[in-house]
Formats: structure tokens, sequence, C-alpha cells
């Protein structure tokens, strides 16, 4: 187990080296940023100066040693827009980020698992082909599109919620959350439910493909046999076997919800990483872009990482197999 | 006399027979690819069928921006969805844009296609070295999210056709890859390969010509749930601003056009791009799905 454990951490380091490594010469290809962070009307001596204080004169080998020592040391340079450090930027905004996205992974869930349940149960029916027919629908539907139907819905033409912004926040344990005040629970509705969606149809399959895997097994005859009443039998005997694919594949999906969130966040103008990427790409705000791409990638690993350690422990199977 | 009635039906035996006869026989399945099909018509045919050449500097008159759908033009016609802020015909940008996207879509899932195909057919014969690179490969692929490639590779390399086709590439090849080894390792053992070998055939005609043909279901399946894939994140790369240039306006960009005048209640010029590319993706997802459930054994005898 700790052999297995070890090995793949390992993995993880080089994984999160190689990516340093593509996302920094990537990010050097984008364009000379110089040229749009000095203003146009400063003298070539101001225009020298800026470039040496940004490090811009260095050979490009230099510029990555000096980026990944710093970068171990926690420090993944300064933004050149808000001059700030570009870490502290990405923190700061992680929060916001994190909570749409558990809400979003919470939504699916909450209505994924009983609609799947359902469709499955009763396969080849009519409720059976509306949710199936429905979660085709979710995975179809254009994200980006269907926010902006939301937004074009419920607060252009019925005016019930708000169109962007993140709303009111409370502290909490230094945390600031929107999910205690009423202004900031409506401001999260809309962006969290456009997030949701995509994993929302993905859970309904996965549920469904569960149910109809293990109802034909003996122990769900033996637990007819033994006088259970069904509703005993799909809450409990049915759901927990369930629960293994399901949240391995959404705790995998975790990650891409938060890839997704640049998305939302774009569109109702949630002040998360995802909308800070998207307006350091435009601005070429060089280590921000770096600084996400990498943070991103860390949490990928770690969460990866976890859902492999605990599929492990729950299927030795695996455990054996990555061992020999 | 009773032999042409035969005729008309495709033989269930073949790969693609079969696909059709399961399109065929699923109501919904049918209509998504009726649907589909008449899609990629409009596409060829746009500019015969759109009512006026959206990027033609003459044909288009600012004073005609943004009126609603159903407004009429100088000429007595009528813009039946309205236009957009340049005043150019909605419908007629659409049809364009309906073009750039099955285009870009298209071919980014059968480059894909190619790639992953050959490299998961290689990978499973070969095995050894050759399938643990492989698949070690498609295994970082696979997990990472698509979008977040694409947004890592469109953030580097800047705008451009070519650069969305290679970062769609990229992030599907591996779907492909992993399908085809999958099915090619069961092939592998089958007697006939066996023959192949026995016979003295060459290593790429073994693949090719005799392996290949017995993996064609995997493909399928993953090759159009891919294609819809891909049209969906090209549409998603270009609202975001790091996807197609505007000088070739896919719906994805005729979408972000109509986002900055949505608040003020100018819906037709998103809602409509929107549901056509609504449209294209559900209808070739619903045929995919299908075809999933057609050629998966899993499925049968249930």
């Amino acid at each position: 187990m700790t052999v297995f454990i070890l090995r793949r951490l390992l993995q993880s380091v080089g994984v999160l080296f190689a990516t340093s490594i593509i996302v920094f010469l990537g990010v050097f290809a984008i364009g000379n940023p110089a040229d749009i962070l000095i203003a146009a009307d400063a003298t070539q001596a101001e225009r020298q100066a800026a470039i040496v204080s940004l490090g811009l004169d260095r050979p490009l080998l230099e510029q990555y040693w000096i980026f990944l020592s710093n970068a171990l040391q926690g420090d993944l340079g300064r933004s050149f827009v808000f001059n700030q450090p570009a870490i502290g930027l990405i923190l700061a905004r992680l929060p916001a980020t994190l909570e749409l996205a558990f809400v979003a992974l919470f939504i699916a869930l909450a209505a994924g698992i009983p609609l799947g349940l359902i469709a499955g149960l009763k396969p080849q029916t009519i409720v059976d082909e509306t949710i199936m027919t429905g979660s085709i629908l979710g995975f179809s539907l254009p994200n980006f599109w269907q926010g902006m139907m939301l937004i074009m819905i419920f607060s252009v033409w019925l005016g019930w919620l708000p169109a962007g912004g993140r709303g009111e926040t409370v502290q909490v344990l230094g945390i600031s959350t929107s999910l205690l005040s009423w202004d900031g629970i409506a401001h999260l509705i809309l962006p969290a439910t456009n997030l949701a969606l995509f994993n929302l149809a993905l859970v309904i399959r996965l549920t469904r493909t569960g149910v109809r895997e293990i109802m034909p097994l003996d122990f769900i005859k033996f637990a007819r046999a033994k006088g259970l009443t069904e509703r005993r039998i799909v809450l409990v005997h049915v759901l927990k076997n369930i629960m293994i694919p399901v949240v391995t594949v959404v705790g995998m999906e975790f990650g891409s919800i938060i890839a997704f969130a640049v998305v939302t966040e774009t569109i109702f103008s949630w002040p998360g990483i995802g909308k800070l990427l998207i307006d350091s790409i435009m601005l070429l705000d060089r280590p921000v872009v770096v600084s996400y791409l990498l943070v991103v990638v860390f949490m990928f690993i770690v969460i990866n990482l976890l859902v492999d350690i605990a599929y492990s422990l729950l299927d030795p199977r695996i455990r054996l197999r990555d061992s020999q | 006399m009773s032999a042409p009635m035969s005729r008309w039906r495709l033989s269930t035996d073949s790969t693609l027979g079969k696909a059709v006869d399961g399109i065929v026989t699923s109501p919904k399945a049918a209509v998504g690819a009726v649907v589909a099909i008449l899609l990629v018509l409009v596409a060829i045919f746009g500019p015969w069928i759109a009512p006026q050449n959206p990027y033609d500097l003459g044909a288009i008159d600012f004073f005609d921006a943004r009126l609603p759908p159903m407004s009429p033009t100088m000429n007595g016609s009528i813009y039946l969805l309205g236009t957009d802020g340049q005043g150019r015909d909605m419908l007629s940008a659409m049809i364009y844009g309906l073009r750039t996207s099955i285009a870009v879509g298209l071919l980014a899932g059968i480059v894909a296609l190619v790639v992953g195909t050959a490299l998961g057919l290689v990978a499973a014969y070969i095995g050894g070295r050759v399938d643990a690179l492989v698949m070690r490969l498609v295994d970082l692929m696979l997990g990472l999210p698509a979008i977040l490639v694409a947004l890592m590779l469109l953030a580097l390399l800047g705008q451009g056709v070519w650069k969305v086709i290679l970062a769609l590439v990229l992030v599907q090849w591996a779907q492909f890859a992993r399908a085809v080894r999958a099915a090619a390792l069961v092939e592998r053992n089958k007697e006939y390969v066996e023959a192949a070998v026995s016979l003295g055939l060459s290593r790429p005609r073994i693949l090719f010509g005799h392996m290949l043909p017995n993996c064609l279901p995997p493909i399928i399946v993953v090759g159009t749930l891919q294609v819809a894939s891909a049209i969906s994140a090209e549409a998603t790369l270009s609202f975001l601003g790091i996807g197609l240039p505007i000088t070739e306006p896919s719906l994805g960009l005729l979408i972000a056009n109509g986002y900055k005048v949505l608040l003020s209640g100018q819906y037709w010029i998103s809602v409509y791009p929107g549901l056509l590319l609504l449209l294209l993706v559900f209808s070739i997802n619903v045929v995919g799905d299908r075809l999933r459930e057609v050629f998966n054994p899993r499925f049968l005898g249930r």
C-alpha cells in the first residue's frame, strides 16, 4: 500500500514538473508583454528600466530557473497588471470558485441520484425515456449559452434573480461565503445551476447504469426473499453499491467543474479564478496565467491521487494489479 | 422476384449495416440523424440558401443594426430572425456560422480519429513498452479536463483556426486510442489474426486490413460523440474569445456578440444561434447514444 501511494506521489510530482515547463515555455510564446505593459509614450530609458525590473531581458532558461526556484518557495511571480504576487491573487479568488464548485456538485448529486434511480428502476418506460433524453440534452446544451438563457429568463424577463456578481458575503473563520445571506444565495443560484447541469446529466447516467447492473444480482434477490421492503432494498442496498462508481467519477469530475468555472464565471461576472484567468489571458498577464494553470493542475493531481487511494482502499483488485 | 426486396435492407452482418439498422429502428435516433444530415446539407449549400452574404460589406446596411425578427428590409423582404449589431441578417450569419462550426468540428474529429485509432491499434498489437508509453499519455490526457487542456494550449498559442483544431485533436485523440486499444486487445487473440500472421502478411496489413475493420464499432460510437463534443468545445472557446478569430465567425462567436446586448433585451442575437448550436449537438448526440446502445455488448440480451 505504501509503495502504491509513493509511486503515485512520484508520478504526480513528475506531471507537475512537466506542466510547469510546458506552461512556462508556452506562455513565453504569447507575445511580448513589454509592448502591453509599458505605456506607449514611455521613453526608451523608462522602457528599458521596466523590462529589467520585470526580468524580461534575461535568457529563457534563466527566467525558467528563477521561476522554478521561486515557485518552490511559493512565489509564482508578480502580476504585471496588479503588481501583486500572482499566487496571492489566485488564492484570494479561490474561495469564490470553490464555493461555486461545491454548490454545483451538491446540486448535481442531490438532483441526479434520485432521477437516475427513478430511470433505472423503470427501464424502457416513458419516465425513463424522458429522463434519459433530458440527460442527453444536458450533455448537449452548450454551457455558456445555457448560462445566458438562465440570465435572460430569470434576470431579464422574470427579474427574480440577479444577472451577475457575487452579492453580499459573510466572513466565517476568515473565509467569505455567500451561503449565509439571502443576497449571497440569490447571486449563487444561477451560476451554480449553470455549472451543475453537465454533471447532473452525468450523475443521472451513472446512477441509472448502476441500478440496472445491480438489480439482477443475487444479493438483491436474497434481500427480497428475506422479505425486505422494496423501499429499503433501493434506498439502502442498491444506493450503497451505486455510490462507489458515482463518488469516484464525481471526485474526478470536480477538477473539470473547476475548469468549467472559467465559462460560468465569465458569463456571471463571478469574481473567482476562472474570470481572473480569462482577464489575464486578454491582458497578457503572464505570471497570473502560469499561476492559475499550475494551481489548478496541482489541485487536480491532488484530487486524482486522493480518489486513486480511496479507490484502492475500496477495491483491492486495483492495488494488486498496480503493484505487479 | 422475391430477391429485390431484401436488397433494400442493408445486411445487418456488416458494422455499417448494424449501425444504420440501429438508427432506423429507434424513432428518436432516426429523427436525430435526419436533423443532423439536414443541418450538414444546409451548411454545404449555405451560400445558395442564405438570403444575404453576411460578410459582403456591400450587402449589409449599418442602419439596419439590431432590428428585431420579422423586420422589413429596404428591398421589401423581411429579416426573418432580425439583424445583429452590424446590420447583418441573423439567419444568413447563422447559416455561415453553421458552416464554420461543422467544418471545424468534423475536421478536428476526423484527425483525432485517425491519430487515436492508429496509436490504439499499434499499442495493442505491439504491446510492451510502446503500449505502456501510449497508455501513460492517454491516462495523462484523460486525467486532465479537456476544456482545461484546450484553454492552456490556446492561452499559450493564441487564436486561430488551425490552433483550435490542434487543441481539439490534442484533447480528443486519447478517447479514440483507449477505445480502439481495448477492442484491438480482444481481436488480437482471435484466430483470424493468428491465421494472418501464419500467412506471413505484413504488420501494417494485419493491423489496418484485418484488425481495423473488426474494431469499427467503438470507433463509430466514439467518433460520433466526439464530433458533437468538438463542435461544442469550439463554440465555448470562441465564446471565451480564445477560439476562432472574428474573421471566421462560428456559432460560438455569434452567441458571444449577442451576450453583450442580452441585458438590454435584444435576445435574438444570441438565442437563435444558440438554438441552432443546441439542435446540431443534440441531434448528433442522440444518434451517438443510440449507436452506443447498439454496439455495447452489455446491453445485448436485456
